[in-house]
């Protein structure tokens, strides 16, 4: 009933020419045909790993090779994460392969990661023989049920036939819309069944799924209006303007109506970090104009952004004195967290065009003074004695300072989780879009390392550092190998505080400085890293920073090089939980 | 504003998995469905479930919209009760000898709407078909002759403003849904609009 419904929907749309088909028709396998739906899809690297229940899809596999580079990684969560970071940078539905049971559970922390981040991805999992299905075989689990909150869509394929409509309803639902992870789950008899192969019809609509919400104008009039009449307007941005490819559309706007704009985490390299209406980061380490300013504008334009907590802090405290609107491709976004004057629903893309148009040209310069002022107190007390400090340990930020300086922002910074990946965040200089690869909804540790390997497959010509702590590198290490067998030139910059950082921080700040389990040790990575054949180094002085960190951009592969630095430095400003974004902490 | 009853219908397609997929919803925001009810719809193929939840307006409006997200709903609606025509079955076994000898019961049930499904020498099966304080208001009555086992059915709603999903079903059908489409209007006309 469904598979009937799935394939008259995958070709009902746009049907492919009726007299260039028929011909061709063959008989192949189901492995086969998840194969020819990735070379269709336009898939040109995946990862995975291998295992019982997913061998015939690797067995198909062994023919592909030339066509399909298959990444072998070392763990499944290594290998979603770098499926992320592929898509992240390519902007490309990422690809990965998981065996039955524990293969497939070991994707669940990628999959939530990638549903809280709208990355777009394609989960591949093997399945026990159907007719085993319930019955405690071995390496079996429910994966469909496992997964189904941390997925957009996932479905459980148990006859070959449906593969081809599956897998090209499973490409369009992760790429449309608001992005998201799809699961496939294949049973194993299904893998083997050969059936009559009618070639590949991408799917262009599903009934029960509008990736669009309809514009309509008299809400984009709304806007303009709002905007036209505002005195202090403040334009929040995220990850949505690059997840729409809407870079330029969003310059034109703010450039236009001449309005100061501060990026999520997620939305930082959407616009060049020294363009001058861009004015910071939003959140909890946020700069300090940006949030402090959020409860004085008298109109917030919020687009491709959530209103995350880590945003907001205290809700009911949050831009109460401001009109909001809020463009979103999610209609389910709207009102969630912060209440919407005006709903923008729609692709920022077609949106945002429509109300640069109806905007007047201004500049609100004298608002715009208003951050530039408060940055200004922020730099005395936070930035420039961070960039420039005069203890003998290094900072973290001064490393960032360093490496904006020899890449000139054009480096794609992937991070972990924790301090690095505040200071990274706050310090890295940006020039290019889809340059800040990081774990912003989930936090997940142990995201960086694979992550940047994706990254690299993703952006081939691009340099790719992986900022990392202490903590999240030893959570992936074991990527070090896949590195070492398929050798992505990833730069892999650990940070090393000898603490877990942010736990540290909270703990001195909130607890009374009790450091419960947050002081972990650390193998000697110069050595771990040789034993994986990558070139690396240690560095603890000021004086060997920007040789160490040239050598490490200028070798041709992978390199490590560990940075020891100051073990109780602290990431300010901060919003600490549960206070208003104007209660923001400088020290 | 305060907690109430409101009745969610959900009209999706047929899918496995996809009840799991709605009420967990509702568990991570640990709301108790009060009653669940899947069956077809109007429309050949197309699934209607009937939830009943004790929420906020607000909470229930969010709610509907990430449901209505979700890749095989295709609409979410919610109604207080006034919106609606609902029904709920209820079914009472009790010991026949003893409704024999009180000749009372079958007063009683003909003042409930109640009908006899199956008459054997030792029990009796009851139904019922009301509102909650009516098929409630049976048990009561029915307690003190030995009632054996009972059990009531989830609510079944109508909404009363509805035409019906066969138009609706012809914009989803459409890659390019209309202008008409009953959407995003809530701030313009708010008080037209029963769905999101």
């Amino acid at each position: 009933m469904e598979t009937l419904d799935i394939k008259k929907s995958a070709s009902g749309a746009k049907p492919a020419t009726p007299a260039a088909k028929p011909a061709e028709t063959k008989s192949i396998s189901g492995s086969e045909a998840v194969l020819e739906a990735l070379l269709a899809e336009g898939v040109d690297v995946l990862f995975g790993y291998p295992g019982g229940a997913i061998m015939p899809i690797y067995d198909a596999l062994y023919d592909y090779q030339d066509k399909l580079q298959h990444i072998l990684v070392r763990h499944e969560q290594g290998g979603i994460h770098a499926a992320q970071g592929y898509a992240r940078t390519s902007g490309k539905v990422g690809v990965v392969f998981a065996t039955s049971g524990p293969g497939a559970t070991n994707l669940v922390t990628g999959l939530a990661d990638a549903m809280i981040d709208s990355t777009p991805l394609v989960a591949v999992t093997g399945q026990v023989f159907a007719s085993l299905l319930g019955t405690d075989a071995f390496q079996e689990t429910d994966v469909i049920n496992i997964t189904t909150p941390v997925t957009k869509w996932n479905y459980q394929v148990t006859d070959a036939t449906e593969i081809p409509a599956i897998l090209a309803k499973a490409f369009y639902i992760a790429r449309t819309g608001r992005p998201g992870p799809v699961l496939i789950d294949i049973t194993k008899n299904a893998q083997i069944q050969k059936f009559d192969y009618q070639g590949y019809t991408p799917c262009h609509h599903v009934r029960s799924y509008r990736p669009k919400p309809i514009i309509r104008k008299e809400y984009i009039e709304q806007a303009a209006k709002l905007i036209n009449a505002a005195a202090k307007p403040f334009v929040l941005f995220g990850q949505g303007i690059i997840l729409g490819s809407a870079e330029k559309e969003f310059k034109a706007f703010i450039e236009k109506a001449g309005l100061p704009a501060a990026a999520t985490i997620l939305g930082l390299s959407s616009l060049p970090t020294t363009h001058p209406l861009h004015v910071g980061m939003l959140g909890m380490h946020g700069n300090y104009a940006p949030n402090v300013l959020t409860n004085e504008c008298d109109v917030l334009i919020a687009i491709g952004m959530r209103f995350d907590d880590r945003v907001t802090g205290r809700l009911d405290k949050y831009a109460k004195q401001a009109k909001v609107i809020h463009l979103d491709i999610d209609p389910a976004e709207i009102d969630k967290n912060v209440k919407a004057e005006v709903p923008v629903w729609g692709d920022c893309k077609e949106t945002l065009p429509l109300l640069t148009a109806l905007v007047e040209k201004k500049s609100h310069d004298e608002w715009l003074g208003k951050f530039r002022e408060l940055e200004k107190k922020e730099v005395e007390q936070v930035i420039y004695p961070e960039l420039n400090p005069t203890s003998e340990q290094l900072t973290m930020g001064e490393v960032l300072k360093s490496l904006n300086e020899l890449t000139g922002g054009k480096a794609v910074i992937v991070t972990d989780v924790g301090q690095h990946q505040m200071v990274a965040c706050r310090y890295a200089t940006f020039t290019d879009t889809k340059s800040n690869v990081t774990s912003g909804g989930l936090g997940t540790m142990g995201f960086g390392l694979p992550a940047a390997i994706g990254a690299k497959y993703g952006a081939p010509d691009r340099t790719v550092v992986a900022i990392i702590g202490d903590g999240g590198i030893q959570m992936t290490i074991q990527e070090l190998g896949t590195i070492m067998q398929f050798g992505a030139a990833v730069k892999i910059l650990i940070l090393n505080n000898q603490f877990l950082g942010m736990v540290r921080q909270w703990q001195q700040l909130f607890n009374d400085k009790r450091y419960s389990f947050v002081n972990i040790t650390s193998p000697d990575y110069v050595a771990v890293a040789k034993g994986y054949h990558i070139e690396a180094a240690r560095i603890d002085a000021r004086a060997d920073l920007k040789t160490a960190l040239k050598t490490m951009l200028d070798h041709p592969g992978a390199y490590l090089l560990e940075v020891m630095v100051g073990k109780e430095n602290n990431v300010f400003p901060m919003v600490p939980q549960g206070c208003s974004v104007s209660e923001i902490r400088l020290s | 504003m305060s907690k109430q009853e409101f009745t969610i219908t959900v009209y999706t397609e047929n899918q496995i998995g996809l009840l799991n997929r709605i009420a967990i919803m509702f568990s991570r925001r640990k709301i108790n469905i009060e009653s669940l009810n899947t069956s077809p719809s109007e429309v050949e193929g197309i699934h209607r479930f009937t939830i009943v939840i004790n929420e906020f307006e607000d909470v229930v409006r969010k709610l509907c919209r990430q449901i209505e997200k979700q890749v095989e709903v295709l609409k979410a609606y919610f109604n207080t009760n006034d919106e609606l025509i609902w029904q709920e079955m209820a079914l009472y076994k009790v010991p026949t000898d003893e409704i024999a000898e009180k000749v009372k019961v079958e007063r009683l049930l003909r003042e409930y709407g109640a009908r006899a499904v199956v008459i054997r020498k030792d029990y009796t099966v009851f139904e019922t078909t009301g509102h909650r304080e009516e098929t409630d208001r049976l048990i009561k009555a029915l307690e003190p002759f030995g009632l054996i086992e009972f059990v009531r059915s989830a609510r079944v709603a109508i909404i009363k403003d509805s035409n019906g999903f066969h138009e609706k079903l012809k914009e989803f059908e459409a890659s390019e849904p209309g202008e008409e489409l009953i959407e995003n209007e809530y701030l313009d006309k708010a008080s037209e609009v029963f769905t999101m």
